[in-house]
């Protein structure tokens, strides 16, 4: 199997290639942006899994241009997981523009770009499996987080898109939204949730869901979609007293 | 940065220390600690009135020579990642403590040993070299060749040191994951002592448990292994049990001791004899339950292990079993082992020929306290010594009598490191 991995040095995408790499015939494409956070991260992967063999692509991540070649360069994918991301400081955000253009262009215009660069390929193949990583800030806009909520909301609308334009055919989208994980990005928020996931539970959940090959919109852990359903339809009332 | 509360094993009430993963601020930081796992049960991973930095993502593997068993790896490479990456291809971290779940880091730090001191010594002896990151900014290489005096304090050096950065260590060719043990029942010291003896040139690994509950006697299950080829066995699966809160009382008191030690020694009584065991359950029986520290309830517990030496050693197991069982404070978990007589492989090192013992109480204040005091006393008086690691509450005096050397050690501290253990014990 050829897994292509956009993000690669990300907590979660990590923990991903680690059990990827493990299945017989893995081939993994870790794209990223710092070639020497991708060599390193090659070298564990070889030394743990000497079955696997590996492939590193670098690209400016926010150049149409640039990830249109990328994408180009590498051969057939079987899966590929759009993983990177970075946490926005909603109060810094709201005073400065760039760092809002800054989380739009990382969260939402980038992963966009490389997913329409890779189900170009899959199109070619007539097959393959995205899968992109959204999140439940991106459910419902609140005042502590909306600008990088809205970058992932964008994600699950340019997902339904992909699953509309791919239904009935061998490709398949899949929107994977985790709830608070404790990856190297939350653990450096100034206040990090309690109770967060463990970023190898929810890579295996990913996993699970990866190897089904069919298009579908996941919470991961489950518990998110009922929590995620009760926070988008309170009603405003209710929901502007929450400090959430 | 962040700030997460991040209390020791031992799950003991008061702050911890604010954690965070920013490990680049270590350099120029004053009254910092680096913390790996959290798996320590006392407060040398906790900094209350400081800064504690995770080594948690710090977990890359750097280079592995397969014909030698030669890994170097980041400080915060688990021992289980060792053990799950490697037995497959024939090697093994030489020496682990009891559960897997410690970074490599930290093994180093507390010099850490396990069911086969007496045929591998410790986890230090086995660390080829390592590169130590001082608050001043210098990074240093490390080895019996090169700073062999700083290499030597850091082994067993509490973390007092520096930042242990990455680490070299020689990994020990095994057959797989399998072992051939053999569990014997034995009725009292005299008893263990002999199968100690008996045991030691033919058996790698042996450890004993021991019945803390029963005044008449001490009773207890001796447990030895040989590492064994077994082909097509299945492997056992994770199980995945999980203590799932901390109560508000311990769960462990005076009866629940008595019913699990009298369950344990009859059940473990009808396995006697030998068969093939997996590594995990062999090295690792606690590590079935996830947090099970939490049984001890909000109150947390102390563990206390000391080593006494071999001669006359009978006669001061007896008076700390005594003592003991008059407090009626029983141990939930006794675990008894002999000490090889090796060359200790830090400055600090706690292992030394003789004969140890570990033991768990659930925190009652006070009288937990003094009933430790007591046994401190008469460790102490025998010539012996208390492990710091597993400690969060003797006194200075003990810790010294314990560690004649450390006050050689004090020379090679980064002084922008401190912990809650390095302010009780060393004044700063």
């Amino acid at each position: 199997m050829r897994i292509l991995v956009v993000g690669a040095t990300s907590t979660i995408a990590i923990e991903c290639e680690r059990i990827w790499s493990d299945s017989p015939g893995a081939h993994l494409m870790l794209a990223g942006r710092d070639l020497k956070v991708l060599r390193s991260l090659a070298q564990d992967l070889e030394i743990r899994f000497p079955k696997a063999s590996f492939e590193i692509l670098t690209c400016d991540f926010t150049d149409a241009n640039s990830i249109q070649e990328a994408i180009d360069s590498v051969d057939v994918v079987d899966l590929a997981l759009i993983a990177h991301g970075e946490l926005t400081d909603q109060v810094s955000a709201q005073s400065d523009l760039t760092v809002v253009e800054k989380s739009l262009d990382v969260n939402a215009v980038s992963p966009v770009l490389f997913a329409e660069a890779i189900v170009r390929k899959f199109e070619h193949q007539n097959s393959g499996t995205l899968i992109i990583l959204g999140s439940v800030a991106g459910d419902r806009g609140r005042r502590s987080n909306y600008v990088y909520g809205a970058a992932k909301g964008l994600l699950e609308t340019y997902v339904q898109g992909l699953q509309h334009r791919f239904a009935n055919s061998g490709i398949a989208i899949i929107l994977v939204k985790p709830g608070p994980t404790a990856t190297k990005m939350t653990l450096t928020m100034a206040k990090p949730p309690k109770g967060m996931a463990d970023p190898s539970d929810v890579a295996r959940a990913i996993t699970k869901v990866a190897s089904k090959n069919k298009s579908r919109i996941v919470y991961i852990p489950g518990k998110w979609r009922l929590i995620m359903f009760i926070i988008r339809n309170l009603p405003r009332t209710i929901f502007n007293r929450m400090d959430i | 940065m962040q700030l997460v509360q991040a209390p020791s094993w031992g799950n003991l009430p008061g702050d911890s220390g604010s954690l965070s993963i920013d490990l680049r601020s270590f350099v120029g930081a004053e009254n910092v600690l680096i913390r790996g796992m959290g798996r320590s049960y006392g407060d040398v991973c906790t900094n209350s009135t400081g800064k504690l930095l995770a080594t948690k993502f710090l977990n890359k593997f750097l280079r592995f020579e397969p014909e030698t068993g030669i890994l170097t790896c980041e400080a915060g490479v688990t021992i289980s990642e060792i053990q799950r990456m490697f037995v497959h291809r024939g090697w093994m971290v030489p020496v682990t403590p009891g559960t897997q779940f410690v970074s490599v880091g930290g093994a180093i730090a507390n010099d850490v040993h396990g069911k086969n001191h007496h045929s591998m010594g410790t986890f230090g002896e086995h660390v080829l070299s390592l590169n130590l990151l001082r608050t001043n900014g210098e990074l240093l290489s490390c080895s019996k060749q090169e700073n062999p005096e700083l290499f030597h304090a850091t082994i067993g050096g509490l973390g007092l040191t520096g930042f242990i950065v990455q680490a070299t260590i020689q990994l020990q060719s095994v057959p797989g994951p399998w072992l051939q043990t053999e569990n014997l029942i034995f009725g009292d010291v005299d008893e263990f002592l002999a199968i100690s003896d008996d045991t030691e040139d033919k058996w790698k690994y042996s450890v004993s448990w021991i019945d803390c509950a029963k005044a008449s006697s001490t009773r207890g299950i001796f447990m030895r292994g040989n590492p064994v080829a077994a082909e097509n066995r299945k492997e056992p699966q994770p199980r995945n049990l999980n203590f799932p809160f901390t109560p508000p009382i311990s769960v462990v008191n005076k009866l629940s001791v008595k019913v699990f030690n009298q369950a344990y020694f009859k059940l473990n009584a009808i396995k006697k004899g030998t068969r093939v065991t997996h590594y995990q359950p062999f090295f690792y029986p606690l590590d079935a339950v996830q947090n099970w520290n939490r049984m001890y309830g909000r109150n947390g517990f102390y563990q206390h292990q000391c080593v006494v030496p071999r001669v006359d050693g009978e006669g001061v197991l007896r008076e700390i079993l005594q003592v003991i069982q008059k407090s009626g404070q029983g141990s939930f978990l006794s675990v008894l082992k002999t000490f090889g007589d090796r060359e200790p492989a830090g400055l600090l090192s706690f292992t030394r020929a003789g004969i140890t013992l570990a033991l768990d109480f659930p925190n009652h204040g006070e009288s937990t306290l003094k009933l430790l005091e007591a046994l401190d006393g008469i460790v102490i008086s025998a010539g012996g010594a208390i492990n710091p690691s597993k400690d969060a509450r003797m006194s200075r005096e003990t810790f010294e009598a314990s560690f004649p050397r450390s006050f050689e050690f004090q020379q090679f501290r980064d002084r922008g490191i401190s912990s809650d253990l390095s302010k009780r014990l060393m004044g700063s």
